[in-house]
């Protein structure tokens, strides 16, 4: 199988404290790839590393093959990696649909004067990518949202929509940053399936993620980590016997790691 | 569902407006009034787009209508160019200057972005006080009266008709620009700069461009003020004006184009109605900010906007019940 991502010996200090510590994975193209991994375990920083938004202290990582230190989140979009947040980023000077028009900026027409002047088809263009933005937040289940304001929405929806902001970028690879975080059983249920829906359309998926019974039933592949290294990685049937995942998790966790 | 489009009907009330006030207001003194509140408009319009959508300050945007106004006196003056070419090029240099300055500058965020703002102005300012050789120094300089061909563009009367036409370019310029791939960049990297670039979004370049079309709004503003005044000064640089422009989006409204417009307005007016208490102008200025960022954080035009909106909103949420979702 073509591995999408590779990560080789990542490290990310924070003044002393190593957030990520000298990890190393490989995702494959068309899997469901989850990280879990107890508070603080560096889960988010990792999301950071790969998309550009943090410098790794050490370390490297490879997109399609393609080294890819030193390049920013906006070229990394360009080469297809998107992401959502754990705290929601959403534009909330927008409506909806334009949050996922942002989405769409790479595929658009970013000239200058085509813009002042409303030139070069720029009214027909837009209305396009309305379109296929309105289409891409039916996908998610928000096609009554459309022209809503942004900050009109619940939680929920806007999860959802940073979702489908993330897909409009037109990603190889999505990163989902606690996408059912807040969310009760029903609305959890909906983001499985939409998971589930994203990775059928060919989008690989990296997935960041509390609820074990969500992580467990959908994954391919999970990778655990703990005070930023890797504890291990593997199925989810192998994950779930491993006995340091299930002393990492004592409390809480324990019981739904068990299943 | 339809997929609307911001309308652009408020573009043909501005036009409206614009075309019935000469014959309502009484003598020149209330078309000086509308020309100075057309000219601070413009400028408004472009401060809005780096302030209310991009979401970046500037204290120091009085410096570019300065450069704008003694670009056009000098060039017009000392070189005696066309007063056309004259504004273009000037555009064209604080254009420059702009992009030049805004990478460093750009990168700073919140009070840090208004000192270096500030600083910049300040600059400008002192240099166009001490510069007499070329600007005149603190007395300022007269400047030639704008030729078009061999016809003299002279008094209030003529000067009406091309501030407001220059008014209605910049708001088309400015709505166009806000309602296009380029303008959601702009408002994402205010909204959050962390998943505008994410999404793509080059947020420094995108800092950059806004900043220099702001400029270039607040400069070729300058360069009509120097002709219609037949004079400039630097207090048309000073620190005081850069603040008066921010009161005025701030006032009319951050984020709405109509709001900048509105902001102008009022506060071009208020100086003529306290003009015998000249001390207290700052003072009220600076009270219209504060009470404004108080009780008012959005502005008189979207505040207002918002509560006309409601009704509206309510119908299309009925009508889409109704639709059952026809997308
Ligand atoms: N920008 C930062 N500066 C300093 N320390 C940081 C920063 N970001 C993360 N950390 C620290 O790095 C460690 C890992 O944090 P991270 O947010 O990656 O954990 P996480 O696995 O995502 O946790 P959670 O499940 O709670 O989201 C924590 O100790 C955190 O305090
Ligand atoms: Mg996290």
């Amino acid at each position: 199988m073509t591995a999408v991502l590779t990560v080789e010996g990542l490290t990310k200090e924070f003044g002393g404290v190593r957030a990520v510590d000298e990890l190393g994975f490989t995702i494959s193209e068309g899997a469901i790839f989850s990280i879990i991994g107890p508070n603080g375990a560096g889960k988010t920083t990792l999301f950071n590393l790969i998309t550009g938004v943090y410098t790794p202290t050490e370390g490297r990582v490879f997109f399609g093959g393609e080294f890819i230190g030193g390049k920013t989140p906006y070229n990394l979009a360009d080469m297809g990696l998107s992401r959502t947040f754990q705290n929601l980023q959403i534009f909330m000077n927008m409506t909806a649909v334009e949050n996922v028009m942002v989405g769409l900026h790479r595929h658009l027409d970013k000239r200058i004067d085509h813009a002042l002047f409303r030139i070069g088809g720029m009214a027909r263009k837009e209305r396009e990518a309305r379109e296929k933005a309105a289409e891409l937040m039916a996908f998610v289940g928000l096609g009554q949202y459309v022209n809503h304001d942004a900050a009109s929405m619940s939680y929920g929806a806007l999860k959802r929509l940073e979702i489908a902001r993330a897909l409009a970028t037109g990603p190889r690879l999505l990163l989902l940053d606690e996408p059912a975080a807040g969310l009760n059983p029903s609305e959890t249920g909906e983001i499985d399936e939409l998971i589930r829906k994203v990775s059928e359309s060919g989008v690989t998926v990296a997935l960041v993620e509390h609820d074990m019974h969500l992580v467990m039933g959908i994954s391919d592949h999970i990778l655990v980590l703990d005070y930023g290294r890797k504890l291990t990685e593997g199925t989810a049937e192998h994950v779930r016997h491993d006995p340091e995942v299930i002393a990492a998790y004592l409390g809480s966790e324990a019981a739904a790691v068990k299943g | 569902m339809t997929l609307k489009h911001p309308s652009t009907g408020g573009l043909l009330i501005l036009a409206v407006i614009i075309a019935i006030l000469p014959s309502i207001l009484p003598n020149n003194f209330y078309m000086d009034v509308a020309i100075r509140i057309g000219l601070n408009a413009i400028v408004c319009i472009g401060l809005n787009l780096l302030i209310g959508y991009a979401g970046q300050i500037s204290l120091g945007h009085a410096g570019f209508v300065g450069l704008g106004a003694y670009g056009s006196a000098i060039l017009t003056g000392e070189f005696g160019w066309p007063a056309i070419p004259a504004m273009l090029v000037t555009a064209l240099f604080v254009a420059l200057l702009a992009f030049v300055l805004a990478r460093p500058v750009l990168r700073l965020k919140g009070h840090f972005l208004a000192m270096a703002t500030l600083g910049m102005g300040i600059i400008i300012s002192i240099v166009l006080n001490t510069e007499a050789r070329w600007t005149g120094g603190p007395d300022g300089m007269a400047v030639q009266p704008m030729m078009f061909f061999e016809y003299m563009v002279f008094g209030e009367a003529v000067w009406y008709w091309i501030v407001g036409a220059a008014l209605l370019i910049a708001v088309w310029l400015s709505l166009n620009l806000i309602d296009s791939p380029v303008g959601r960049a702009l408002r994402a990297v205010h909204g959050s700069e962390v998943a505008a670039e994410v999404c793509g979004v080059n947020t420094t370049q995108y800092k950059v461009k806004v900043f220099v079309i702001s400029a270039v709004f607040a400069s070729v503003s300058g360069s009509m003020l120097a002709h219609y005044g037949a004079f400039v000064s630097p207090e048309d640089a000073s620190f005081f004006r850069s603040i008066e422009l921010v009161t005025m989006v701030v006032l009319g409204g951050m984020a709405s184009t109509y709001g900048a417009v509105v902001g102008a307005t009022i506060l071009t007016i208020l100086p003529q109605a306290l003009a015998r208490f000249e001390d207290l102008e700052h003072m009220v200025f600076g009270l219209i900010l504060m009470l404004t960022m108080i009780f008012m954080p959005k502005g008189l035009v979207p505040t207002l906007s918002a509560k006309f909106r409601r009704s509206p909103v309510k119908v299309e949420a009925e009508s889409e019940a109704q639709g059952g979702g026809a997308t």
